[in-house]
């Protein structure tokens, strides 16, 4: 069934919903590749108009995947829950914006609304909000998960402290994490993208930072990023395994491209549960995400890439995952061009994931072929500590020589906490300050040459 | 004038990563916010390099001989940024070319594309590719005409093998550069190559640069991925790889490997 709008004497005529989604998304690079975006400004617009007279009702009902033709669209209806939607059936997408900005909606509303938020529902009412609105909706929303601390209370906001190394060298390594813990970064996690993916190689570095975490108590989990079903190897082996990653996406297809079932997920998240390394909770799965890799794998079905993205939080949601991040600016200027594209973007995710009660934290990135620098990558990381940001990563000096992209700093964390007050995990913080890392208000202290943590790592004082 | 400087500078010895900063208050000392721009400059320009063709062909073709040049429907630099999908699909000049170059019974197309970084294969690609040789001669293989590609993503190489009749490809190509690396070199591996692969069904050994994974250890763990996804005749991540425990105290063992 068709949608249309008027504009003048100019009528605006939409195929499905999926065309009008995608007509009606801020312009990308991504859904112009697909040739599913806008043609024109003008028709951008007629299709928001659209869209915020549509009732929700209407997305429930018009699944833009198939429902016989992907997994994920299957476990999007089949656990939608109807109960917590009745409070906003009655509701139009515009409507339902309003509803959002609303003073009477509040952390505790949207908590219970959560279930109801199918990601189309959430793409939807993003397209037509500003990113002042996703700032405010977004941070309105509390989303609180647990391993061996706290992360996503208001007021806090976590870093995964990122010590990669071009070939995994467990003495650089473990200089970076050293960095990164004198800086007061580390709570998200510790987690190490892995230059091979041999089963042997990830063990070592779990092993390295099972190591520091349980030498110096830190109330913090480790992760090395390889595949699941390596992972899964490697927990039957008796390897330290605290969380299990794998990136995944918005549709069965593109999912089935990085090798990756629902069943694999379930299997992996049971396995891990099992092994009770958690200390204060067990959320145990950290997931990625990003706009455009449905596309990239041919795997988008013609819908356009936000909503996907909001679709792999539904894949995420199933699995009661401690993190998950979107690596915004990381996949490539074919689907996100420049520095407002990957802002606009970062801040669709974060208020998608949220609304949709996923721990949501973003990886504010870009890549040297984008056309974009620090300073936009300022711009997305302050509007998002203004948006309460679950995480962000901390790369030292926000160069990534592993993975060859641009992250944020540690530094940059001190920046947002300095600029908003943001205090960390507060089991992480209160270690800090016993450690003499950071003084009662959580401010660094002058570093001392001969710390504990620099005579492990063997610095010269 | 405060001492910006931290107390664990001597590690930085040990990784290229950016650590022992120092700092002006939560901020960056004034020094390495303008050595980070410098390198971020530096990154912007190696996109943009272009391929020393005739040196690379000449280096290619004295170690596996005669080389094809093929070209993607996306050379132009600006088009191949913003449209993949046409760095993915070679130009009719270019199937027309490896239609008749097919060999029968080829076990192993070697593919040179410039990717994202042709400073990356213009240093690295004729190293890896003379590192490689020998430990290719022990497995008795036969291998199909190399070819060089322009324009290339990584997804290219399987049209190329299909094309090519070959039973794996391995594509060497230029990743996309990092601040600290604009010159990394990748390659990545399919078995039965053919159009619409996935990366679930490649193996990619990444980041081969002076400073990062040498030329001998990235040729032996090839050759490793090669013979074994021949034998079990897969590759991606059914294929895991655990070459790293053949590695002598890091190092590739010799050349001859033991009979199976």
């Amino acid at each position: 069934m068709g949608y249309h709008a008027s504009v003048g004497t100019t009528r605006y005529v939409f195929a499905d919903l999926k065309d009008l989604m995608a007509k009606a998304t801020p312009p990308r690079s991504g859904d112009r590749l697909s040739g599913i975006a806008a043609t024109s400004a003008e028709e951008c617009v007629a299709a928001k108009m659209a869209l915020a007279d549509l009732p929700l009702k209407t997305i429930l009902n018009e699944p833009v995947v198939p429902y016989e033709a992907c997994d994920v669209t299957r476990l999007i209806l089949d656990t939608h829950d109807q109960k917590a939607f009745a409070a906003i059936s009655s509701l139009t997408v515009g409507e339902f914006r309003e509803h959002l900005l609303s003073e009477r909606t509040t952390a505790q509303t949207l908590g219970a609304l959560a279930p109801a938020i199918t990601p189309e529902i959430a793409a939807a009412v993003s397209k037509i909000m500003r990113n002042q609105d996703l700032v405010l909706a977004a941070r309105k929303a509390e989303v609180v998960t647990r391993f061996r601390n706290t992360i996503g209370l208001a007021g806090t906001m976590a870093v995964r402290l990122q010590p990669n190394h071009p070939t995994d060298d467990p003495a650089g390594i473990t200089a970076a994490i050293l960095d990164g813990l004198m800086y007061g970064c580390g709570d998200a996690v510790i987690g190490i993208n892995p230059a091979s993916d041999s089963p042997a190689a990830i063990t070592r570095l779990l092993d390295l930072v099972a190591g520091i975490i349980d030498r110096f108590d830190i109330p913090t989990q480790s992760c090395v990023l390889t595949h699941v079903s390596t992972t899964l190897g490697l927990i039957g082996e008796g390897v330290p395994v605290d969380l299990v990653f794998q990136s995944i996406a918005g549709t069965q297809a593109a999912n089935a491209s990085f090798g990756v079932t629902l069943d694999m997920l379930k299997e992996a998240n049971d396995a891990a549960r099992s092994q009770k390394r958690g200390t204060v909770g067990d959320n145990v799965m950290y997931f990625e995400t990003g706009q455009g890799s449905a596309l990239s794998a041919n795997a988008h079905h013609g819908v356009d890439q936000q909503t996907l993205e909001a679709r792999a939080y539904a894949v995420a949601r199933a699995f009661s995952p401690l993190l998950v991040n979107s690596v915004v600016g990381f996949i490539g200027p074919e689907y996100l061009y420049d520095g407002k594209e990957i802002i606009r973007a970062g801040l669709e995710d974060h208020f998608c994931g949220k609304l949709m009660g996923v721990p949501l934290g973003v990886d504010v990135c870009y890549t040297n072929h984008a056309e974009a620098d620090q300073d936009d990558m300022d711009t997305l990381l302050t509007m998002l500590a203004a948006a309460g940001v679950t995480y962000i990563m901390g790369v030292p000096g926000a160069d990534d020589v592993m993975l060859n992209y641009q992250s944020t700093s540690f530094h940059d964390a001190l920046y947002v906490r300095e600029a908003f007050g943001l205090k960390r995990a507060p089991e992480f913080e209160a270690w800090l300050q016993d450690a003499g890392i950071t003084d009662a208000r959580g401010k660094l202290r002058p570093p001392r040459a001969d710390h504990q943590l620099l005579a492990y790592a063997g610095a010269a004082p | 004038m405060t001492d910006l400087r931290d107390p664990w500078r001597t590690l930085s010895e040990r990784t290229p990563a950016r650590i022992a900063l120092g700092r002006a208050g939560a901020s960056l000392p004034t020094g390495e916010v303008l050595r980070f721009s410098l390198a971020h400059a530096q990154a912007r320009d190696a996109v943009h390099a272009p391929l020393a063709l005739e040196e690379l062909k000449k280096g290619v073709e004295e170690v596996f001989g005669p080389a094809l040049v093929v070209e993607s429907q996306a050379v132009d630099r600006s088009l191949y940024l913003r449209r993949p999908d046409l760095g993915r699909q070679l130009a009719e000049p270019g199937r027309q070319m490896l239609r008749s170059a097919r060999t029968d019974g080829a076990d192993l197309a070697i593919v040179i594309g410039d990717g994202l970084s042709a400073r990356a294969v213009n240093e690295h690609a004729v190293s890896l590719l003379s590192a490689l040789k020998p430990r290719l001669d022990a497995l008795q293989l036969n291998l199909a005409t190399p070819v060089i590609a322009l324009g290339a993503r990584v997804a290219l190489g399987d049209e190329i093998g299909a094309l090519l009749g070959a039973r794996a490809v391995a594509m060497l190509i230029g990743e996309r550069p990092g601040l600290s690396s604009p010159d990394s070199l990748g390659v990545y591996f399919t078995y039965a190559p053919q159009t619409g692969r996935t990366d679930a069904e490649r193996n990619c050994i990444s980041n081969i640069r002076r400073e990062g994974l040498a030329y001998d250890p990235a040729a032996f763990k090839l050759a490793w991925i090669v013979r074994e996804a021949l034998r079990r005749e897969l590759s991606g991540v059914d294929l895991k790889d655990d070459s790293d425990k053949l590695l002598e105290a890091g190092n590739a063992p010799p050349v001859l490997l033991p009979e199976r």
